[in-house]
Parts: structure tokens; C-alpha cells; sequence
């Protein structure tokens, strides 16, 4: 299957340049004319409020409508569903779009874990010194299912589990009993398959290559009588980072 | 209807009856949309603008009804009082944001909003590639939600 490096999403927008390496200087030279009287470049407001400026912990409490996320999450479902050709499609684009979220998050968890100590990050961390990468599968699981569930949904995950077959010793999942971003998407009878949270997957998938954890994250309905939207993310991680795990064991690294 | 009631009514929704949720997710996931709109529309910044708008308007279409249900507001008596609350009560429960309202024209049929402080644009860069900056609306879905919802209720 040909995937198309998955960082060129993150360059479309951050660096949107970069995609048309090759035609750049003739397309400058012709904006430059348009432009002559700006100075090229990226501008920035004059009063300085450039996003720089800012306080990176700004938002940090700031609190939105659920509604206005579940408009903009319904919407964003409808606009990936009419280009795809099927469910798993349809939930391979959702990840696609949470992936470089996650990629994000990871730098931003970082960042408020060392500045405010302990609380964050008490899972992956005990000691007040910056906390480091996850190294080993089961900080960076921790990670995800404490403090990144904590920063996008206000509370922990519910449940992490090993996989308990042998053959599958790569496997974990994460549960969430009752997952936001499902509470306003109702699937139509013939796509009872779809779980939109792939769109959470793909975060998590982000979080782990952005860790170095090579990694392939699905969302799977597995509802239950109290829960009857439990979702279960499966992260199955790579050969690679399974002999890693193996002898950073060995050597005792925690 | 006064306008410093209309804020308190906008207030006092904000502060009991909506369901919150963190403003980064929000954030993020919106700069998602438009990340991937500026793909799949090839970096045609007037194409995403137009998709931005449309999005907009399916949401408005629907936002409407949560509007009143949760604001329990009647009918406004003019423009004058459509757009305070707008401004005061429906960006504040929605984004938590108020703003500014400005630019009639003397006949009043036509008004700026000012945003202050946009949640929808908070980590936002946009490319430095010439052309964005001038082309892409960054924020151009809230034009769409203001058109679907007024038009719901007949405007």
C-alpha cells in the first residue's frame, strides 16, 4: 500500500511552501510583482499580538461550547464522508486528520509538564525535574491515557490493557466508556461499523511516532450494556519497537 | 431590549446552562478542517474559502435551533437588537467571545462585527507561501453560520 509520508499533512499548512519545492522561485518572482507595495514575507500585526507573544498556557483552561465542537466535528464527518468509498476510508481520513494533532499535543504536554512541576505528568513522572520522553511502551501508554486524556477531555482514560493472547503480545488497548467526540454522531444503520473516534486514534497514533513509537492505532465499538458507545482504541505498536522494548528491558531502563 | 441586558442574558447562559468542553480540542480540530481543506483544494484559497462558507452554513442551519432552545430569547424588535445579540449572546455561548458591534450604515441595514479574540485562529500561522495570508479566511466558517442560522429565522 502506498502512503504518502504522513508529516506532508503537517507541512500543508505550517509550511505550505515546501510542497511546491520546485516551481517556487518562478511563482515568487510573479507574487513579488503583485506585492510590491507590501513587504514580502510573513506579516504580523503591529500591535504584536503575533501568536509568539503569547502565552503558550493561555488557553490552557479556556473553555469552549461542547455544542460548537460537535458542530464542527459533525461537520468535518460530513466533509470526509462524501470523498471516501467506504467505512474504512472513511476512518483512515479521520486518523489522517487527528495525526498531526497528536504530533502537536506531544510538544505541548511536554511543555506544561515541566512548567507546572508535578501535576500534569505525575504518571510518567515523580520527580520535579523536566520530565524526559517516554522511553519504555508503558510510560508512553500512561501518558496517553492519563495526562493527554486529561488536557482534550477533562478526565482520564478509563481502562489500558495488555493484550492477552500470545501472538499478540504488540497489542494494547485503551478504553473510554463513553467517548466525547461520539456523543452527537449517531452512524447510519449500514455503517454501524463506524466509530468516529478514529479521529482520537489518530491522535494517539501522532502522540506515539512523535515519541519515536512506530505505531498503527484503530477505534473499535465494543459497546456493553451500560456503555453502549465503549470505545476501544487498539494500538498495535511495530516489530521494531517491540526489540527495542526487549533489550531496553534487559539494560533495565525504566 | 437594552443592550447591557442582552450581555447579562448572554452571561448568564454561558455561566449555567452550556456544556463545556476544552478550547484547544476546539481549537485544534477546526484548524484540522481547514488544514485539510487547504489539501484537498490544492492550496486554492478561494475554493476553500467558498467550502469553509458552506460548512458554515450547514452548521448554522442547525446551530439555530440550539440557539433558542438554550437561549429561550424571542423575536428581536429591529436590526439594531438582531445584532447585539449576535454579538452578546450568540458568540458568547458558542465561543465565549463578544464581539464588538460597529459600522452602521445610516440606513441600518448593515453592521461590522469586531473580534477582539478569536479561539478559532489561537495557534494559527498561516502560510507563508504569498498568497495565503492575502487569499485564505482563515475564519470564514463563521461567516457561513451567520448566514444558515439568520436564514432560519428569516433574515
Amino acid at each position: 500500500m502506498a502512503v504518502p509520508p504522513r508529516h506532508a499533512t503537517m507541512q500543508s499548512i505550517s509550511n505550505g511552501s515546501t510542497a511546491q519545492g520546485t516551481d517556487r522561485p518562478q511563482t515568487q518572482q510573479t507574487q513579488q510583482a503583485q506585492l510590491s507595495q507590501q513587504s514580502p514575507g510573513l506579516r504580523v500585526p503591529s500591535n504584536r499580538k503575533t501568536i509568539y507573544d503569547r502565552h503558550l498556557n493561555r488557553s490552557r483552561n479556556a473553555e469552549l461550547s461542547r455544542a460548537s465542537f460537535a458542530f464542527l466535528f459533525g461537520e468535518m464527518v460530513t466533509y470526509a464522508q462524501r470523498r471516501v468509498t467506504g467505512i474504512q476510508d472513511l476512518e483512515k481520513r479521520l486518523n489522517e486528520q487527528g495525526y498531526p494533532l497528536g504530533l502537536r499535543l506531544l510538544d505541548l504536554l511536554f511543555y506544561r509538564s515541566t512548567s507546572t512541576s508535578s501535576s500534569a505528568l505525575s504518571s510518567s513522572s515523580t520527580s520535579s525535574s523536566p520530565p524526559n520522553r517516554p522511553l519504555r511502551i508503558i510510560t508512553l501508554l500512561h501518558l496517553i491515557h492519563g495526562p493527554l486524556w486529561r488536557l482534550l477531555f477533562n478526565r482520564a482514560a478509563d481502562a489500558l490493557e495488555h493484550s492477552v493472547s500470545p501472538d499478540t503480545p504488540n497489542e494494547y488497548m485503551i478504553t473510554d466508556n463513553d467517548p466525547m467526540v461520539n456523543t452527537y454522531i449517531s452512524a447510519p444503520r449500514d455503517m454501524s461499523m463506524l466509530n468516529c473516534a478514529a479521529y482520537v486514534a489518530g491522535i494517539i497514533e501522532g502522540v506515539c511516532d512523535g515519541c519515536g513509537f512506530e505505531t498503527k492505532v484503530s477505534a473499535h465499538n465494543q459497546p456493553t450494556e451500560l456503555w453502549p458507545s465503549r470505545t476501544v482504541f487498539l494500538v498495535r505498536f511495530g516489530d521494531p519497537v517491540m526489540e527495542r522494548e526487549k533489550v531496553l528491558e534487559r539494560a533495565g531502563v525504566k | 431590549m437594552s443592550s447591557t441586558k442582552t450581555s447579562r442574558i448572554g452571561e448568564e447562559i454561558w455561566k449555567t446552562r452550556v456544556d463545556k468542553v476544552n478550547a484547544e480540542l476546539v481549537t485544534l480540530t477546526y484548524g484540522t478542517i481547514v488544514a485539510q481543506l487547504c489539501q484537498d483544494y490544492d492550496s486554492n484559497y478561494q475554493d476553500v474559502n467558498k467550502q469553509l462558507d458552506k460548512m458554515g452554513y450547514n452548521i448554522g442551519m442547525r446551530l439555530i435551533e440550539e440557539f433558542l432552545a438554550k437561549s429561550g430569547v424571542g423575536r428581536c424588535a429591529n436590526f439594531r437588537e438582531t445584532a447585539d445579540m449576535i454579538a452578546k449572546v450568540g458568540f458568547k455561548i458558542f465561543l465565549n467571545v463578544t464581539p464588538t458591534v460597529t459600522n452602521w450604515t445610516s440606513d441600518n441595514t448593515q453592521f461590522s462585527l469586531i473580534f477582539e479574540d478569536n479561539p478559532l485562529a489561537d495557534f494559527v500561522e498561516l502560510p507563508d507561501d504569498g498568497r495565503a495570508q492575502d487569499e485564505l479566511w482563515f475564519s470564514n466558517i463563521l461567516c457561513g453560520v451567520l448566514r444558515g442560522s439568520l436564514e432560519m429565522v428569516s433574515y
